[in-house]
């Protein structure tokens, strides 16, 4: 074992890599839930996110472009949610599942005259100055500017659902729709747009995967990602910066267990394979579980909201 | 989903079929994939020996495929429907499909069915696979040449014999023209995860490997290469599009001489039961071109070992050769036969680490 080989900069600077896909559907999805939704369609919109952006950059070759087009597509797969559970009413959990399903089978249609392209390079942010410091430079100032996108999402989420009337106002309608309704906001409205939100949220995570991270378009390519984000809004106890630290955590131990691999540490590769997993779900648990008031779900997570009452 | 989409596709196949028997007496040819035909690896190039069956039987025969059909009762479901249609012989292009395979066989005895990858035969059901190793020897020998770092990386999938054959072969020939080579090993327990691909690839280069060999189903490594720097080659397609830099030569899989030798052996009346492991050889596997970024005699080189494995008359796996733990397994002059490497388990002397089990 020659664990000397692995260096620290580069780990840290790849696992923020690692991590940016799932922290930026994990915010979305936070955000839908906050407002009293549950949606299990993340993985849907993430891969439809991945091929539309990936599409979408490829042919006009601006990563930018591809971007937005993603957080777009996110946004309008996610109507397909918000309409059956919040104009009709139908049960969360199926239709969300419905979504992922159709997102799966809408992108693998979409992306068939998109195997084996390369996509646009997204050039990296080298902060001036910043990025020369030794150690934090690396680690930190010379990242792509979609890194620092999501660590300030991170930031606003938390201070808008905290600290502004429109942060309360989704609370409210997460916690008590009904209390919400009576002091005349729109609930509904509201939930759309938190979805909406969710979606492009997904979508960005998805193109993130598609144009940065590996970068190729392949059928089924999240391969699961949208369900950690989903895992991780709830052992983070929806609060922002916890979402965070459960991504990186996640992102980390996955990198660096392939580290721990190519430095021939002496463990079990099938307990190095679900480390990832295990440690990302016992610390998240442990910083839940350690303070008192540790916020369970949303009140009316989940539940159908009539606006009869 | 997926198996709405195969109920679809079984009936469409049904249909297309029912109608073309009434209009003629071609042989019929049915395909099950387990990925998708535009996966640009594995089942892409099962679909092009397809497409060349076609082409070269014309309207002698009718060709019809499933594809994204998961290994387990929706395979059988599949082949079933098939085998209903009147189908006169199924080519089955999964390991997991082995035993679906055999159930329905023994269902319908008068449609011949060919299985890839597996080991099980029956009167009505013939096994093929190839001989990936003797391409995994040549790109070793082109990274034990090629790399400086002395450290070369491969993303394995699952510890089957067929992943520790290339394994051992590429890490055989890369010591054999570089004393100095280590091989780095990453076990990704999944045949296809995009992300997953990439950050082995990553961790791989970040500890200095660059030369990076993968056993797993996506371009995601030689992707990760270009941005990162370091070498790899094309698994299971040619993967052309990342040559010359990142990929040096690739292992390509054609299925096409022998899909069309079997289903003339349809149309024959001389179709029988029987086990194939081909190589290069035989055509059934291929090298993809040597990039310009291998040196002239590299390159060269390579050619020659490849014609040389073509001919029969250098194996890949020849003594003087020994097992991790430094016994001998074979000795000087002496190849390893179709059942050893059949079941191969071990890494050979010189690999560090353990295979999981």
């Amino acid at each position: 074992m020659d664990l000397s080989a692995i260096n620290p900069v580069l780990l840290i600077s790849s696992l923020m890599i690692a991590a940016t896909p799932i922290l930026l559907a994990a915010l979305g999805e936070l955000v839908v839930e906050k407002s009293g939704v549950l949606n299990l369609g993340v993985e849907g919109m993430m891969i439809v996110g991945a091929i539309c952006g990936f599409a979408i950059a490829v042919q006009t070759g601006s990563p930018v472009l591809g971007f937005g087009g993603a957080a777009l597509a996110g946004a309008l797969l996610s109507l397909l949610f918000a309409f059956p559970t919040q104009i009709l009413l139908a049960n969360q959990v199926a239709s969300g599942l419905a979504l992922t399903l159709f997102g799966l089978g809408l992108s693998a249609l979409i992306g068939k005259n998109f195997d084996g392209l390369i996509p646009p390079a997204t050039d990296k942010l080298h902060v001036p100055v910043l990025a020369d410091i030794p150690v934090l430079g690396p680690i930190l100032f010379q990242h792509d500017p979609m890194v620092y996108f999501t660590l300030t999402l991170t930031a606003v989420i938390w201070a808008v659902l905290k600290y502004s009337r429109a942060g309360l106002i989704i609370r409210a309608v997460g916690e008590n729709h009904d209390a919400a309704h009576a002091l005349g906001y729109k609930v509904v409205r509201i939930r759309i747009l938190a979805i909406m939100f969710g979606g492009a949220c997904a979508g960005l995570g998805g193109a993130y995967l598609s144009l940065i991270r590996v970068p190729i378009w392949t059928e089924g390519m999240t391969a699961g990602a949208g369900w950690i984000a989903l895992a991780i809004v709830v052992f983070g106890g929806w609060r922002p910066w916890r979402v965070l630290i459960g991504a990186y955590i996640f992102g980390g131990v996955t990198v660096l267990q392939f580290n721990l691999q190519v430095a021939g540490i002496a463990l079990p590769v099938q307990y190095l394979a679900m480390s990832p997993y295990v440690i990302t779900i016992v610390v998240l648990v442990i910083i839940s579980a350690s303070k008192s008031r540790a916020g369970g779900p949303p009140a009316a997570l989940g539940k159908i909201f009539h606006a009869s009452h | 989903m997926i198996s709405i989409r195969n109920i679809l596709t079984g009936a469409a196949v049904a249909l297309g079929l029912a109608v073309t028997a009434a209009a003629a007496e071609p042989t019929k040819v049915g395909f099950v994939y387990v990925g998708s035909v535009g996966d640009g690896g594995w089942t892409f190039y099962h679909d092009e020996a397809r497409k060349k069956v076609e082409e070269h039987f014309g309207d002698k025969v009718v060709t019809s495929f499933v594809e994204n059909v998961p290994e387990g009762s929706d395979a059988e479901r599949v082949m079933t429907q098939m085998a209903l249609s009147g189908v006169d012989l199924i080519f089955t292009t999964s390991f997991g499909f082995m035993d679906p395979t055999l159930a329905v066989a023994a269902k319908f005895p008068k449609v011949k069915f060919e299985h890839a990858t597996g080991y099980k035969t029956a009167a009505n059901v013939s096994n093929y696979s190839a001989r990936f190793y003797e391409g995994r020897a040549i790109m070793g020998h082109i990274a034990g040449k090629m790399t400086k770092t002395n450290k070369i990386g491969y993303i394995a999938s699952f510890p089957i014999p067929e992943v520790i054959r290339g394994i051992n072969a590429s890490f055989i020939h890369a010591r054999k023209v570089n004393p100095d080579v280590e091989m780095k090993i990453i076990w990704l327990f999944t045949w296809f995860d995009p992300a997953k691909e990439a950050d082995a690839t990553k961790a791989l280069v970040e500890q200095g490997v660059d030369i990076v060999f993968a056993h797993t189903d996506s371009t995601a490594p030689l992707a990760t290469l270009a941005e990162l720097g370091g070498y790899g080659f094309g698994q299971a397609a040619d993967m052309f599009q990342y040559a010359p830099k990142p990929r040096l030569s690739s292992i390509i899989d054609d299925w096409a001489p022998y899909y069309i030798q079997r289903v003339q052996d349809v149309m024959d009346g001389t179709w029988q039961s029987k086990s194939t492991w081909d190589g290069i050889g035989k055509g059934m596997v291929a090298i993809g071109a040597f990039s310009e970024e291998i040196p002239a005699d590299v390159r060269a080189e390579a050619a020659a070992m490849r014609d040389a494995i073509a001919d029969g008359t250098y194996l890949p796996f020849t003594g003087p050769l020994n097992k991790q733990d430094g016994t001998v397994w074979l000795k000087d002059g002496e190849a390893a036969d179709d059942g050893a490497l059949g079941g191969l388990n071990f890494y050979v002397e010189g690999i560090e680490g353990d295979i999981p089990s």
